[in-house]
C-alpha cells in the first residue's frame, strides 16, 4: 500500500489523496473536499455512511454520543459514528448493520435471527445500533452473562423498552458459545 | 369456549421484521430525494418579545442559500385549537419559537444561515407556571386571551365537547362521605416522550397549489387534514408516512415542522427536508401537559366515593393542539376509574411562556390521575382502606358509565377487570406485602421498601373513525389498502393476520398498500389504544365485504346460494359438500372485488391497566431504585404476544414511570430556558437498571369484533407514576407529593418524617 500523505495527528490533508474506508468490505475511495461526493472535514461517519454511501441502516438520533443508535464496528470496536470524523477513519474497516448478512449465502446473520425470533424490537429505529453493539460484544466475549449483555448495552437508547426482548436475544446466542 | 385461530394469537415475526434488523426498514429521514434542500429554523431566545425588525440579506447573500423566510414573506396560515397559531408570528412566546426559515443546499450552510439573520426583540414581561400566568396583572400571551385561559372544547369532539364534569348533587355527596380531604396536588415535571427518531418532514411543492409531504407522523392522513385547515384550505395536500421511530402520541403534532418544509418548498420549488435536531426534538416539540389539582373528595368507611369536587388546572406552555381534547378524554377517564355518582370538576386550559404540551400517551389521564389519585390516598389513609380495594371497587364495571368526550353518558358494555386485578395482586403479593399507610414493607439497613398501586382506563380504544380496502387477486391474493405508518406496536402486521383468517388465506398471500393518502381511504391513525378495536374493525370489515362479493360471483357456478359458500386458501367450496369448489382464479384477471370497511366510534368500552410497584429507597443517598412492576390488564383476545409485552413492558419508558423517580424537563424560571434538552442531562433509564415486570393479561372476550380484542399499549405509562409516589411515602413513611422524587426531594422528606418522629407525633 503506497505511503499517504498525513498531518503529524494522523489527520488526512485536504485535497491530497483520497481516504480509503473498507465498509462492509467493499472498499471506497473519497476525496477530501467539499463538492458533492467528497468528505468534508467536518463530516461525521454517520452522515458518511448515510449521506455519501447510501447506508441508510445506521440512525442518527442524538448527534450527541449519548443514545447509541449510531453504533457500527470500526476494526472490532462498536464505536459511536456520530461522534467520530470520516477523515481520522482512513484505513479503518468498518461493519454496519447492512455489512451483517452471510455475504456469500445472504443468509441473516444468527444475531439478527434471535432479534426477530424473539421480537426484540418495536419502532425499530434503535436496533441498528443495539444489534452492532451486541455483535461487538459477542465478538469479543461470545458467552457474555446477561450482567455483562446489560453493561454493553448501557449506552444503547431504547424507548419502546423492548430491552428484555433484546437481553433474551443476545442471551440466546451467547448461550450457545458456551 | 376459546375459538381457535390460524393466526390471530400465534407468535409469528413481524413483517418488516428482517428490514428492521437488516436496517432496510425506510423511516422518513432515510429516503432519498434528488435535488434536495435543507431547512432549517432560527429561534427565539426571548420567552416573550415582539419581533421589531429583521434583517436577511446577509443571510439570503450567502452562497447555497435557497431562501429564507419571516413572517413577513409568509401569509397568514395558522393551527392550533383554537387555529389562532400562525406558522411564524410577529411575536415569539417562548425560547425555540421559529422566528424564520432557511433552505440552502446543505445542512452546513443553512445553518450557518441562521446565524447572519438579524433580529431585532422587544422583549416582553414572560409567565412560567400556572401561577404567574393567572396572576391579575399577568401579561397576556395572545391578545385574544387576556387571562391567559384558553377556549374549552375542540371541533373535532362536536359542540357538546366535555369541559368538565357535573353530575348528581355535590353537597349531598359530602353530606354522606364519612372522610373528607382537600388540597392542592401536581404532576408539573412535564416530562418528554424522546422517541428515539427526531421529528421531521419532507415536502415537495407543485404549482400553483399541490404537495406532497413525507412525514414521521403517526398518523398520516390527519396530517392531510390539519394541513388542509393551516393552509386555509387551497393547498391539496398528499401525505405519505414512513416507518416511525417512536411516537407515543407526540408524533400527531407534526403540523409545525411539515407547515415549515411546505412553505419552503413552496419559495423554492425544490423538495426541502426539514428534521430537528435532538436539541430541537427536546425544547420545541412536544411534551406533557402540566396538570394540578385543587379538589376534594369525599369518601365512606367501605371506599365507596360520594363526591368529587374542583378545579383542575392544565398547563400547555404556549399553544394547544390537543390540550383541551386531553382535558376531555382525562376527565372521562377519571370518571372510569372512580364511579362516583357526584362531581363537580371543572377545569382551566392556561397558556404559559414555555416550549408546548400536548399529545402524549396517557393523554390528559395519566396527567389528571397523578395528581388525582395522591388527594384520594388521603382519604383512603383517614379511612383506614387498602388502595388496591378502593381502585378495584371504584373503576368501572358492567352496569356501570361515564360522560365521554362529546358530552354524552355511555353506559359501559365491556367486560369487569376485577379478575385481571386480583390476578395482577395475587402475581404481585399485595395482600402479603402491605403493611399500611406510610408503612415500609420492609426494611434492612438503610434500604427501606415500599408498595404502591394505580389504575387507568380508557374509552378511546373505539374511538374516531376508520376505513380500509381489501381487494382480492385473482390467485387468491389480497392486498390491504390502509393508512397506517408502523410506529412499533407491529399492528400492521396484525390487520395482515385478520385478513387472513377471515379470508383464510396465508400471510404471505397479502400485501399492504404504503401510508398514502393518494391511494388509501380515511384513517385517524394509531394513536391511543384505537389500532386493535377501531382500526382492526375497518379491516376486518373491508376483509368481509371482499369475502361476500366473492361468494357472491361464485354461488351461480356452483349452483347454491352464497350463504352455503365458504373459502379457504383461494379455494371456494360448498360447506356441505367441499369437493365441489372453485379457485378464485374463476374472478378472472379482468376484474377486482373490492371489500370497503369502515369503524363507526363507539365509546361504550374500555380498556384498563393496573399497575403494582414496589421500590427501595436508600435514607443515606436518597435514591429511588424501582425494583419490581406487576402491570395486570384484560384484552379480549391477544393478537400478538410478543408485541403486547413489548407495549406494556413500556411502562417505564415515554414518561411513565420514570417520570416520578428522575425523568423531567427542568425550565429555568427566569430565562424560560430548558437546561436539560439532550440525551445526557435529560435522564433515561438503562439496560443495567432494569427492574423485574411481569405482566398479567386475562383474554375475558369483549363485544368488539369478531376476535373479541381490546388495544392497551397506550396506557401502559400510565397507573405507574402516581403508584411510585405512594410507594415511596409509604417506604419513608411520609406523604411525598412532588414528582420525580429525586434524592434531594427524598432526603427532605426523610428529614421531615424524622424531626416528626422526634417530636413524638408517631
Amino acid at each position: 500500500m503506497p505511503k499517504k500523505k498525513k498531518d503529524p495527528a494522523g489527520k488526512k490533508i485536504p485535497g491530497a489523496e483520497p481516504i480509503t474506508l473498507t465498509v462492509n468490505g467493499v472498499d471506497h475511495e473519497l476525496m477530501v473536499g467539499s463538492r458533492p461526493g467528497e468528505v468534508e472535514p467536518c463530516h461525521t461517519l454517520s452522515h458518511t455512511l448515510r449521506e455519501t454511501l447510501g447506508l441508510t441502516g445506521t440512525k442518527v438520533s442524538c448527534e450527541d454520543g449519548a443514545c447509541g443508535a449510531c453504533t457500527v464496528i470500526m476494526d472490532g470496536k462498536a464505536i459511536l459514528s456520530c461522534k467520530t470524523l470520516t477523515v481520522e477513519c482512513d484505513g479503518k474497516s468498518i461493519t454496519t448493520i447492512e455489512g451483517l448478512r452471510n455475504t456469500e449465502t445472504n443468509d441473516l446473520d444468527p444475531l439478527q435471527q434471535a432479534f426477530i425470533d424473539h421480537g426484540a424490537f418495536q419502532c425499530g429505529f434503535c436496533t441498528p445500533g443495539i444489534i452492532m453493539t451486541s455483535k461487538a460484544l459477542l465478538n469479543e466475549n461470545p458467552s457474555p452473562t446477561e450482567e455483562e449483555v446489560k453493561e454493553a448495552l448501557s449506552g444503547n437508547f431504547c424507548r419502546c423498552v423492548s430491552h428484555y426482548h433484546v437481553v433474551r436475544a443476545v442471551m440466546s446466542i451467547a448461550d450457545k458459545g458456551r | 369456549m376459546a375459538e381457535t385461530y390460524r393466526y390471530i394469537g400465534r407468535p409469528i415475526p413481524r413483517r418488516d421484521a428482517v428490514d428492521i434488523v437488516t436496517g432496510a426498514a425506510e423511516y422518513m429521514d432515510d429516503r432519498k430525494f434528488p435535488n434536495l434542500l435543507h431547512g432549517k429554523v432560527l429561534r427565539s431566545p426571548y420567552a416573550h418579545a415582539r419581533i421589531k425588525e429583521i434583517d436577511k440579506s446577509k443571510a439570503e447573500a450567502l452562497s447555497g442559500v435557497m431562501a429564507v423566510l419571516t413572517w413577513q414573506d409568509i401569509p397568514d396560515f395558522r393551527g392550533g385549537t383554537p387555529r389562532n397559531v400562525r406558522v411564524l408570528d410577529k411575536k415569539v412566546r417562548y425560547v425555540g419559537d421559529a422566528v424564520a426559515l432557511v433552505a440552502a443546499t446543505t445542512e452546513e450552510i443553512a445553518e450557518e444561515a441562521l446565524d447572519l439573520i438579524d433580529v431585532k426583540y422587544e422583549v416582553l414581561p414572560a409567565v412560567f407556571d400556572i401561577d404567574s400566568a393567572l396572576k391579575p396583572d399577568a401579561p397576556a400571551i395572545y391578545d385574544e386571551y387576556p387571562d391567559n385561559i384558553l377556549p374549552g372544547g375542540t371541533i373535532i369532539y362536536g359542540p357538546n365537547c366535555l369541559k368538565g364534569v357535573v353530575r348528581g348533587d355535590v353537597k349531598k355527596g359530602f353530606a354522606e362521605a364519612d372522610v373528607i380531604t382537600e388540597g392542592t396536588f401536581g404532576y408539573e415535571n412535564i416530562p418528554n416522550a424522546i422517541p428515539a427518531e427526531s421529528v421531521g418532514a419532507v415536502a415537495q411543492w407543485e404549482d400553483p397549489d399541490k404537495v406532497t409531504v413525507w412525514g414521521t407522523s403517526q398518523a398520516p392522513y390527519m396530517d392531510k387534514v390539519s394541513l388542509f385547515h393551516v393552509f386555509n384550505r387551497q393547498v391539496d395536500i398528499r401525505s405519505i408516512g414512513s416507518h416511525v421511530g417512536g411516537g407515543f402520541g407526540t408524533k400527531i403534532m407534526c403540523w409545525q415542522v411539515e407547515s415549515y418544509a411546505v412553505l419552503l418548498s413552496r419559495a423554492t420549488k425544490r423538495p426541502v427536508k426539514v428534521v430537528f435536531t435532538k436539541e430541537e426534538h427536546l425544547a420545541a416539540f412536544t411534551l406533557r401537559v402540566g396538570s394540578r389539582i385543587t379538589a376534594k373528595v369525599g369518601m365512606k368507611k367501605d371506599g365507596t366515593i360520594t363526591a368529587i369536587q374542583g378545579t383542575w388546572y392544565v398547563d400547555t406552555g404556549y399553544y394547544s393542539f390537543t390540550t383541551q381534547a386531553q382535558v376531555a378524554i382525562g376527565s372521562g377517564e377519571l370518571m372510569i376509574m372512580a364511579q362516583c355518582p357526584n362531581w363537580d370538576l371543572e377545569n382551566h386550559v392556561v397558556v404559559t411562556n414555555r416550549n408546548a404540551s400536548g399529545s402524549m400517551r396517557g393523554f390528559g389521564g395519566q396527567e389528571l390521575k397523578c395528581s388525582f389519585i395522591p388527594l384520594l390516598s388521603l382519604a383512603m389513609e383517614k379511612a383506614g382502606l387498602d388502595p388496591f380495594d378502593v381502585l378495584k371497587k371504584n373503576f368501572v364495571k358492567p352496569g356501570g358509565g361515564y360522560y365521554w368526550r362529546d358530552g354524552r353518558w355511555y353506559d359501559f358494555r365491556g367486560v369487569d377487570f376485577s379478575k385481571a386485578m386480583d390476578k395482577g395482586a395475587e402475581t404481585f403479593g399485595w395482600k402479603e406485602k402491605w403493611k399500611g399507610w406510610l408503612s415500609a414493607t420492609a426494611v434492612k439497613g438503610t434500604k427501606r421498601r415500599g408498595i404502591g398501586v394505580g389504575v387507568h382506563g380508557n374509552a378511546d380504544i373505539g374511538e374516531d373513525a376508520s376505513e380500509a380496502y381489501v381487494q382480492l387477486g385473482y390467485n387468491g391474493t389480497a392486498t390491504i389498502f390502509l393508512c397506517v405508518a408502523e410506529i412499533g406496536t407491529g399492528q400492521k402486521s396484525n390487520y395482515v393476520k385478520m385478513v387472513a383468517e377471515v379470508l383464510q388465506i396465508p400471510l404471505e398471500r397479502i400485501s399492504m398498500t404504503p401510508a398514502d393518502t393518494l391511494v388509501t381511504p380515511f384513517e385517524f391513525g394509531p394513536v391511543g389504544s384505537r389500532g386493535t378495536y377501531a382500526i382492526g374493525s375497518a379491516v376486518i370489515n373491508a376483509a368481509e365485504d371482499a369475502r361476500s362479493k366473492l361468494l357472491e360471483m361464485a354461488a351461480p357456478r356452483l349452483g347454491v346460494s352464497p350463504d352455503k359458500l365458504d373459502t379457504a386458501d383461494g379455494v371456494i367450496f360448498v360447506k356441505d359438500d367441499p369437493e365441489k369448489k372453485i379457485k378464485w382464479r374463476v374472478m378472472g384477471n379482468d376484474r377486482t372485488i373490492l371489500g370497503y370497511g369502515r369503524f363507526e366510534p363507539d365509546f361504550t368500552m374500555c380498556n384498563c391497566m393496573m399497575s403494582f410497584v414496589e421500590v427501595e429507597v436508600d435514607t443515606e443517598t436518597g435514591k429511588v431504585d424501582l425494583i419490581r412492576v406487576v402491570n395486570a390488564t384484560d384484552v379480549g383476545k391477544i393478537m400478538d404476544p410478543l408485541g403486547l409485552e413489548g407495549q406494556l413492558n413500556a411502562c417505564f419508558g415515554t414518561a411513565g414511570i420514570d417520570s416520578a423517580i428522575f425523568e423531567e424537563t427542568i425550565l429555568d424560571r427566569r430565562t424560560g430556558h430548558i437546561v436539560n434538552a439532550n440525551m445526557i442531562d435529560y435522564k433515561w433509564r438503562t439496560f443495567n437498571e432494569l427492574p423485574v415486570i411481569d405482566n398479567v393479561v386475562l383474554e375475558t372476550p369483549f363485544p368488539s369484533h369478531r376476535f373479541h380484542a381490546v388495544g392497551v399499549g397506550e396506557i401502559a405509562t400510565s397507573p405507574g407514576p402516581s403508584a411510585v409516589l405512594m410507594a415511596v411515602s409509604n417506604a419513608v413513611g411520609t406523604w411525598m407529593h412532588e414528582y420525580p422524587m429525586t434524592p434531594d426531594r427524598v432526603l427532605k422528606a426523610l428529614k421531615r418524617a424524622m424531626d416528626s418522629n422526634n417530636g413524638g407525633r408517631k
